[in-house]
């Protein structure tokens, strides 16, 4: 971290911890900003594909951060986002390629979804708004912060799908087996079906967005 | 931003820079994991062939599977018919392109053991709504019948046509004839209107379809009647 020779403020300052936890809440790309959505109802109706995905957000958002913060001073303003995007894409291709020969079969349920990280709001807009303007640590910890923020809120409504929606965690039964009628099913419980898709992806999120603002009442727009 | 960068001269030599390097990464990365992901490719193909026969198999356990039940992997081309323990990593798309330009098109047949029977089991190929459906077919050894399938796609609608990957959708081929009453070859017909929900009558070749499904259906239909039709010279000789 050469650039931070120059600065006085030590690495775990209040201010660069701040740029790392603001994200998980009170600045959450996902619920507040309401950034990379269509991703969120896309792949969370299992918990392992939610954090499958959150991880390959946090390296492709960390990374990239980095590296557009390093190429700051040198990418020419007139091709600035194509730059950002070939960085963005570069990454990208190397989660997927990593995913296609280590966990084959995950990479085929998040199909074209690790494709379309390249075009997650969230990534870009990190890059214009803060690598751009920062340094590499900074831009790292704003990029990890982001990627994890987007990731807790994939895993909570993944959480939630996987077990109502398939009575599942990590495709492990915890509720008894529901072709043979055993614990819970024993009682009459039934799956929800409807958990598993993607509307009731939206609805988990409005209630998870609807609890978050209850909780802090600033984050209310009032028009 | 600095005068600097803003040139013309600047920003094409950046580009260009920036174009190689991240091209020499990305190939350098892609040969590095090929070996892995030919590997997950071909054992996927052993996975999907078992699973056409009722066999679960998963990448642990799918090479021994494999040698198991696939008894006999031949290879037809036109006349010619030889064995060859590697026919499954035959690309049935490149050989369907090559029969589309007039050359001999490689059909690798596998001949399963499964409970004291024998089971013949043919890759297919098609077009779904929106892009490549494929899957395997096996037969009984009477060749008249289907004894189970497998279907996978690209990119059909999640819900819809995705669902010809399902059990509830794959089940009903079971036992369903390829011939009609007088020993002509028929297929198979996705149909919307045969009356029989429950995929009873295993004799009118039909299996039902799947609603809001119609064209990848359709697709389905033809890939597995054109799939077929393709080893009927092969079967003849056969005298079954």
């Amino acid at each position: 971290m050469a650039e931070n020779k120059t600065q006085s403020e030590p690495l775990f300052s209040k201010k660069n911890m701040g740029l790392l936890k603001d994200p998980l809440t009170d600045s959450n790309p996902v619920t507040v900003q309401v950034l990379g959505i269509c991703s969120a109802l896309a792949i969370t109706a299992e918990l392992k594909a939610s954090l499958i995905m959150g991880l390959s957000v946090i390296f492709v958002l960390g990374a990239g951060n980095v590296v557009i913060s390093l190429m700051r001073n040198i990418i020419p303003s007139a091709i600035r986002i194509i730059a950002q995007l070939v960085v963005v894409a570069a990454l990208v291709i190397l989660v997927d390629l990593t995913l296609k020969a280590y966990v084959p079969d995950l990479a085929k349920k998040l199909s074209v979804f690790v494709g379309l990280i390249i075009t997650n709001c969230i990534i870009m807009g990190r890059f214009e708004a803060f690598a751009l303007a920062n340094g590499p640590w900074k831009s790292f910890l704003d990029g990890v912060g982001n990627a994890a923020g987007y990731a807790g809120i994939l895993i909570v409504v993944g959480f939630f799908r996987e077990l109502l929606g398939s009575g599942k965690l990590f495709g492990f039964s915890v509720f008894g087996d529901p072709v043979e009628k055993t614990g819970l099913y024993a009682l009459g419980y039934e799956n929800n079906g409807f958990m598993l898709l993607a509307p009731m992806a939206l609805i988990t999120l409005g209630l998870i967005i609807g609890f978050q603002r209850s909780r802090n009442k600033s984050l209310i727009e009032t028009n | 931003m600095s005068k600097r960068t803003d040139s013309n001269g600047y920003t094409i030599i950046f580009s260009i820079v920036l174009v190689i390097v991240v091209g020499a990464l990305l190939a350098f990365f892609a040969n590095f994991t090929k070996a892995d992901r030919v590997k997950n490719d071909q054992v996927k193909a052993q996975i999907d062939i078992l699973n056409a026969i009722g066999v679960d198999a998963d990448r642990s356990n799918a090479t021994e599977m494999f040698a198991k039940y696939i008894k006999v992997q031949k290879v037809i081309e036109g006349e010619k018919v030889s064995d060859d323990d590697k026919a499954y990593l035959i690309d049935v798309k490149k050989e369907l392109d090559n029969a589309k330009k007039g050359l001999t098109q490689r059909l690798p047949l596998f001949i399963a053991e499964k409970d004291g029977k024998s089971l013949f089991i043919l890759p297919v190929r098609g077009n779904g709504l929106w892009d490549a459906i494929w899957g395997y077919i096996a037969l009984n050894d009477d060749l008249k019948s289907i004894n189970g399938v497998y279907f996978d796609h690209k990119g059909e609608t999640p819900g819809l046509g995705a669902n010809i990957t399902e059990k509830f959708f794959t089940d009903d081929f079971k036992g369903e004839n390829i011939y009609d009453a007088s020993g002509n070859f028929k297929g198979i017909e996705i149909s919307k209107s045969n009356g029989d929900p429950n995929n009873a009558d295993k004799a009118d070749s039909q299996v039902d379809a799947i609603s809001g499904a119609t064209i990848t259906g359709n697709g389905v239909g033809a890939m597995i009647n054109s799939g077929i039709r393709a080893y009927l010279p092969y079967f003849s000789t056969l005298n079954k």
